[in-house]
């Protein structure tokens, strides 16, 4: 689906990146560590997350993550905004939840990057 | 075989507010040697840790990168407490971050774990009260 379906399904407000709401996306990773956003989490896919500092634009960034998504309604810093513009980082920002915003986009067919740890098993597309 | 690029990027410690920034500088300066996406990510990824490990446990630090046609190597080298028992410290989850660095999303015990599963070669060494030097080479197949 495209980040502008994305947008919809998780009723969230756009914050950075208008000009990527065509992108499509088939993954999701979901963590409020980016230590295990950065063992795990693969290229092309949206993050969702309730950190809001720069730290998880520039871990965006570096994985290639095509949006972030900001969970439970969190206001993310300017700085971290200003920092998405500049490094061409979509992010939005939603009200739900990190699990039922996880749930939502699961049962609109997104998956995880992975399904488990410990193996490399990684999901085909 | 000759060198593609050469440089280093220190790294102050305690300086939380800007984790992640040599990480990104290194993946803009690879990507304009046109290397395969994948290794970028790894490079980027190793760099990222290396850097908020630097910033979390060490006075100053430095990140040495080079860019060889065939490989690319990484050396980090702090000063900073040393590491006395380094198989422990390599245990995935094992940690001991200050809640500041736990608060910018890291120090989950991570961080060593994901640099060794990135590189192709890993090699840590580490004097207690000194500081802890890592090389890491990550391997650039011929296309």
């Amino acid at each position: 689906m495209t980040l502008f379906e994305v947008m919809d399904i998780l009723n969230a407000r756009l914050l950075v990146g208008r000009k990527f709401l065509n992108t499509e996306v088939k993954t999701a990773f979901s963590a409020d560590l980016l230590s295990d956003v950065l063992a795990y989490a693969r290229p092309g896919s949206v993050l969702l997350t309730g950190l809001t500092n720069p730290q998880v634009v520039r871990t965006a960034s570096v994985l290639d993550i095509a949006a972030i998504i900001l969970v439970r309604g969190k206001i993310p810093p300017a700085e971290t905004l200003r920092l998405g513009e500049e490094l061409d980082v979509p992010i939005m920002a939603t009200h739900y939840i990190l699990f039922e915003s996880s749930g939502r986009l699961f049962s609109h067919g997104i998956v995880g990057c992975i399904q488990k740890v410990g193996t490399d098993e990684i999901v085909s597309l | 075989m000759s060198l593609k690029y050469d440089g280093k990027f220190s790294v102050r410690g305690g300086d939380f507010k800007e984790a992640g920034k040599v990480a990104v500088e290194i993946k803009g300066i690879l990507k304009k040697f046109g290397i395969d996406a994948e290794i970028l990510r790894r490079v980027a990824i190793v760099a990222y840790e290396a850097e908020v490990n630097i910033i979390s446990y060490a006075k100053l630090g430095k990140i040495h990168l080079q860019v060889h046609p065939e490989r690319i190597v990484m050396d980090v080298e702090d000063e900073g407490p040393g590491i006395e028992d380094i198989e422990l410290a390599m245990r995935p989850g094992y940690s001991t971050a200050s809640e500041l660095i736990r608060e910018l999303g890291f120090g989950a015990g991570m961080g060593l774990v994901n640099i060794k599963h990135c590189a192709d070669e890993f090699k840590i060494t580490s004097m207690v009260n000194q500081g802890t030097r890592l090389r890491i080479i990550i391997h650039v197949p011929a296309r």
